[in-house]
């Protein structure tokens, strides 16, 4: 008998061994340990033995019966997880099949650039400002020392609206608006990103452009000031190894005055054609703020000293992203937009 | 102004390269643009006499000649219809290079051997506008007694370099040779050589002869006249001519050509009278009378207006100062006494009259910048001295030089110390001393207040502050150390608006759409293609007086032509989907006088799909497509509610497609496809949706304090509904319905499903509603739950009579 239950839990074992699909498996529970599996009919058919022998056939039974519910739980598993596999191995995907597409889209690469002239200073200390396009007279030209009649007016071809009123030329207005304002006090640090319009249409200008403007007014700030800072932010707009030249210029509302150039990008300075074989590209007017200036905007120039500058943002964004012809940022085609 | 190396050096002594040079005064606020080499590549070309002239055996075009240049004669065939025997001409020999790089090699034209060719001005490099029109596409021809043999770049001047100078308006001064001579003595740390005119006179004084009256002296602070008779008019040596050519200037005379070689020299401009046209040799400098006219140099009748100022004889105007002379008495081969004008004009006078004339001259260029009113006396005699020494004319004694108020110097004080504090870098008395004596500025008391004399030429140094851009200049602007500002720090801040419009742009710019920058200048016409009634407040607009075209002469009152036009222009560059916003001002008039009202708009538009995928369908780009942009951007802002309600009058947008937009009871602005005609108008296909909504007012209806909620802590119970309900009849006002009926158990509603077409009848549509219902203390009953949406049943159907399903 004893020796029956054990070929009985060795053959159970080997066909659940042998077994490879849960299906099988089954079927090897049922036939077992089902009602009429065999296991139970050998359990059934112990009362036909002695009191005597009962126990120990009894114990011997349950520990066959141990024994492949053990090996029925750990096959089981093991099939499931085989199963799982095979399941999975056939859901594989291609993965390199594009994505679900996201609606793209983006910044004008002028505002990308004006973004980040704007931080840079944001973190210098300056302050954002802001002022009409439409100007009068007086803040565009009278109150940066440019009376009518001045010969200086005809660097910057002026569309008008009216006797008095006009597109502002550049964003300087803003200087004297802003220093009105806070004058007496100090210090004045802003920066104005602005429209700005002049009677030009061409490869390299464009009636509406733009441009950032800075200002600093304080007690004791220095032309060496104004070349740090300058120097400071060239560097960090167009990369630490900027070189920058100061050279002599002239602007109404400053002076001294200056025009930078930075070391061109492309050739190094070894001179090429976008930068007209100099090595040099002409990128910011700047100066200290001409003592009128200061005097009609409400401060003693005697005590008080800044320094002022203006940039063209197209400029900046054409030597930035290797842009040859600036309607391009005006045409709007998408496909140009959409490279930014 | 183009200024020649060669010149230059009569004044200074430069012993560096012109390209060095060019370095040097460009970094000292000269800008040169470029150097230009004269007669570059030019080689063996030589001066020649053509002996005799032929006709050529086998062509009739050609002609034999036999040309002596100096060591031999040689035979050459031209072409050329300009040349006489006996004429002196630049000849390219064997072996010769020309300036555009041709070589000239010994040749047999029809059957007959040519040694060389003639030369014209141009093949030489010589700018033809700058030589006499019979010479201009012919071979050049030199004086006759010009020796033979001799290198023709020497004889022609062409062993040169002319530095493009770009100068900034302050500086008129640079106008001229002397005064780039001054400043490129001033970097070389030399000394100018200035040389006191000397000619010898006739005995006859000036005096009797000539007089000039100055009526207004405001306009005219000196004239400076010189008489020269016995005039020989013909052409100027060719020395003078090619100097003339270099700074581009065709020369005319000898008398002209002298003219324009002082001012060129000295910067002052000069015109010379016929004298024997002048009536009583007398000159009335004065304004012009009303109705006076003169027929200028250019042959033009010029209309005069009493705030001009003309030079007059006693019987009228004979020049417009300063602007043009006038062709009555304009020097010609007649011409047997001249009188030679060296005239200081006010600069603003002068700036006016050549705008409104329309007239800008090399004079009147000069004259507004403000020219050396020391110098007007000298010039009349630099100019007497050059034609006496060409034998052009004998010099009258003397000079009229009528100054009617003293010419005052001009005295500045500066500080060293003054100097230091500006420029953040260590000027010392001794430094500051050494560069204003560089410049030519007297210094009187050299202590700690320097009185500095400024020369007369330097109309643009008037303040302390304008000797310290002299001292900084000259000492080296990137001599100056780099510091950063020191003293109260401050924080960057952006303005409110500013990091609105900042967020508009980021959300816009996730949510798929392109910035674009229009020009803020319109057409009128775009009204008419926005299809916008005649009385519509948009087209009141402000007007640019002066435009570049009709097209950008009235500045925006609504964005959205701009973008409808870039969709457009994208369109017929076949990119037929396309998603762009642009935030700009739009400008409205005002009272006279005063500046616009400048509004910040943001306006965006679609057209066609998003882009198709392999597994995803592309979703047509239309009106719910561009709402949920503007429902999105709505919720990032924080705005409050946001009204869309049906607009059926804006006449740009399909009637049945367009939304005016509300908050707070303000019109925010409008959504809608545009209108199928304004499509068109504009090049479109149907179905382009766009919008326009004023950014104050959104600013003042966004930025909501965010205010948690408490998260629900009892299951919530879902019903859906679907209604049968007429079409027509806007799902806001469905929505509102359920909404109140709902009460607060109602937590959420959504649209599902809309539904048209068979099992609903026509003109209805059926709308399937997913509600929720949950309460804050409790878990809600069924019967709680029945009971409302039964309210809402009722309300529904009392309402808009519709049919309901409810599951």
């Amino acid at each position: 008998m004893e020796r029956k239950l054990k070929m009985l839990g060795d053959e159970a074992c080997r066909s659940m061994a042998a077994a490879g699909s849960l299906d099988e498996l089954n079927e090897i529970r049922v036939r077992y340990l089902g009602k009429k599996g065999e296991l139970t009919q050998v359990l059934r058919g112990m009362g036909n033995l002695s009191a005597g022998e009962r126990p120990r056939i009894g114990q011997a039974a349950n520990e066959v019966r141990a024994v492949i519910e053990e090996e029925l739980t750990a096959r089981t598993s093991a099939l499931k997880k085989l199963v799982k596999e095979q399941r999975l191995r056939g859901e594989s995907i291609d993965v390199t099949l594009p994505g679900t597409p996201f609606p793209r889209g983006g910044k004008h690469p002028l505002n990308l650039v004006f973004e980040e002239i704007q931080e840079i200073f944001l973190s210098l200390g300056y302050s954002i400002a802001d002022g009409p396009e439409v100007e009068t007279d007086y803040y565009n030209f009278e109150a940066l020392n440019l009376p009518k009649d001045h010969p200086a007016r005809d660097m910057q071809d002026t569309f008008f609206v009216g006797s008095e009123t006009l597109l502002r030329t550049h964003t300087s207005p803003v200087q004297v608006r802003t220093m009105e304002k806070t004058a007496p006090k100090l210090p004045v640090k802003i920066i104005v990103p602005g429209k700005v319009y002049r009677r030009d249409d061409d490869a390299t200008h464009s009636p509406m452009f733009h441009q950032v403007e800075g200002l600093a007014v304080d007690r004791r700030i220095t032309f060496s000031d104004l070349k740090g800072t300058l120097d400071l932010f060239l560097r960090e707009m167009f990369g630490p190894e900027t070189r920058t030249r100061f050279r002599p210029s002239y602007f109404p509302f400053t002076e001294p005055s200056a025009e930078i150039d930075i070391s061109c990008a492309t050739c190094g300075g070894s001179g090429c054609r976008v930068c007209s074989h100099t090595g040099w590209l002409e990128i910011l007017g700047t100066g200290m703020v001409h003592p009128r200036v200061l005097e009609i905007s409400g401060y003693n120039s005697e005590e008080v000293t800044g320094f002022a500058f203006g940039m063209g943002v197209e400029r900046v964004t054409m030597l930035k992203y290797g842009i040859d012809d600036m309607r391009l940022l005006f045409e709007n085609d998408l496909r140009f937009l959409q490279q930014f | 102004m183009r200024v020649s190396y060669k010149w230059l050096q009569e004044f200074v002594d430069i012993d560096i390269s012109p390209q060095e040079l060019a370095d040097r005064l460009t970094l000292a606020g000269i800008t040169v643009e470029g150097v230009i080499e004269l007669g570059k590549g030019i080689e063996k070309v030589v001066t020649g006499r053509i002996e005799s002239l032929a006709t050529h055996p086998n062509a009739d075009k050609l002609m034999v000649s036999s040309v002596n240049v100096g060591t031999e004669n040689l035979q050459i065939i031209t072409a050329a219809t300009n040349v006489r025997e006996g004429d002196v001409i630049p000849v390219a020999i064997e072996g010769a290079r020309l300036a555009s790089g041709l070589v000239i090699k010994k040749a047999k034209l029809r059957g007959v051997e040519s040694r060389g060719m003639m030369c014209s001005g141009q093949e030489l490099g010589i700018d033809p506008k700058t030589m006499a029109s019979e010479q201009a596409h012919g071979i050049m021809i030199l004086p006759p007694g010009t020796a033979l043999g001799k290198d023709a770049k020497e004889i022609l001047g062409l062993d040169d370099f002319i530095l493009e100078l770009d100068l900034t308006p302050n500086r008129g001064d640079c106008l001229s040779i002397i005064g780039v001579a001054r400043e490129a003595a001033a970097l070389l740390g030399r000394s100018l050589k200035q040389v006191q005119p000397r000619f010898s006179e006739l005995p006859e004084r000036i005096d009797g002869l000539f007089r000039v009256d100055i009526s207004d002296v405001d306009l005219c602070r000196r004239f400076s006249g010189r008489l020269i008779k016995n005039v020989h008019v013909g052409r100027s040596p060719l020395w003078m001519q090619q100097r003339l050519r270099s700074a581009g200037i065709r020369p005319i005379n000898n008398i002209v050509d002298v003219t324009n070689y002082v001012m060129l020299e000295l910067g002052q401009p000069m015109h010379a009278f016929d004298y024997n046209l002048l009536k009583d040799g007398h000159i009335i400098v004065r304004r012009s009378r009303k109705g006076e006219k003169i027929v200028s140099l250019d042959g033009s009748e010029r209309s005069l207006t009493p705030d001009m100022l003309v030079i007059a004889d006693p019987s009228g105007p004979v020049g417009i100062a300063g602007v043009m002379g006038g062709l009555a008495t304009e020097v010609t081969e007649k011409s047997v006494s001249i009188l030679l004008e060296s005239a200081f004009f006010n600069p603003i006078s002068i700036r006016r009259t050549s705008k409104s004339l329309g007239l800008r001259s090399e004079a009147s260029l000069r004259f507004e910048k403000g020219i050396d009113i020391g110098g007007c006396a000298r010039a009349a005699d630099r100019a007497a001295q050059l034609i006496a020494d060409m034998g052009a004319g004998d010099v009258v004694s003397g000079i009229v030089d009528n100054v009617p108020l003293p010419i005052q110097e001009r005295t500045v004080t500066f500080r060293p110390t003054r100097a230091t504090y500006v420029l953040g870098v260590e000027i010392s008395g001794d430094e500051a001393l050494r560069i204003l004596k560089s410049l030519n500025f007297s210094v009187q008391d050299s202590g700690e207040n320097m009185l500095v004399t400024v020369p007369t030429y330097r109309v643009d140094v008037n303040l302390e502050v304008d000797l310290i851009e002299e001292i900084a200049r000259m000492y080296g602007y990137n001599r100056v150390p780099d510091t950063l500002p020191f003293g109260q720090s401050t924080r960057g801040l952006k303005t409110r608006q500013q990091s609105f419009i900042e967020k508009i742009r980021c959300v816009l710019a996730e949510a798929g759409l392109y910035e674009v920058v229009t020009y803020s200048f319109i057409s009128p016409r775009v009204f008419d293609n926005l299809n916008l009634p005649a009385k519509s407040t948009l087209r009141n607009t402000i007007k640019v007086t002066n435009p570049l075209s009709e097209e950008q002469s009235v500045m925006r009152t609504i964005l959205l032509p701009g973008l409808i036009e870039v969709l457009s222009r994208n369109y017929s560059r076949q990119v037929r989907d396309g998603a762009i916003f642009e935030i700009g001002r739009i400008f409205y008039p005002q009272a006279e006088g005063h500046i616009p009202d400048e509004r910040p708009v943001l306006s965006g538009a679609v057209m066609g799909s998003s882009s198709a995928s392999w597994n995803r369908k592309p979703f047509e780009m239309d009106f719910y497509y561009l709402k949920g942009v503007l429902e999105k951007l709505f919720r990032n802002l924080g705005t409050g509610e946001i009204e869309f309600r049906s607009d059926t009058a804006h006449t740009s947008f399909h009637p049945g497609r367009t939304a005016s937009l509300e908050a707070g009871g303000e019109r925010l602005g409008i959504l809608g496809e545009l209108h199928p005609d304004v499509a068109e108008n504009f090049g479109l296909p149907e179905k382009v949706t766009a919008f326009e909504i004023d950014l104050n007012i959104l600013m003042a209806a966004s930025g909501r304090p965010v205010s948690y909620i408490n998260l629900p802590r009892f299951p919530g119970v879902e019903r859906d509904m679907a209604i049968i309900v007429q079409q027509g009849i806007p799902s806001s006002e469905i929505f509102n319905v359920i909404r109140l009926a709902g009460g607060e158990l109602l937590r959420s509603i959504q649209l599902f499903d809309i539904y048209r077409g068979a099992q609903v009848p026509e003109g209805f549509q059926s709308m399937a509603f997913s509600m929720k219902f949950q309460a804050e203390d409790r878990t809600l009953t069924d019967a709680e739950v029945s009971e409302r949406t039964e309210a809402i049943s009722r309300d529904l159907a009392h309402k808009f009579n519709v049919e309901l399903r409810v599951k």
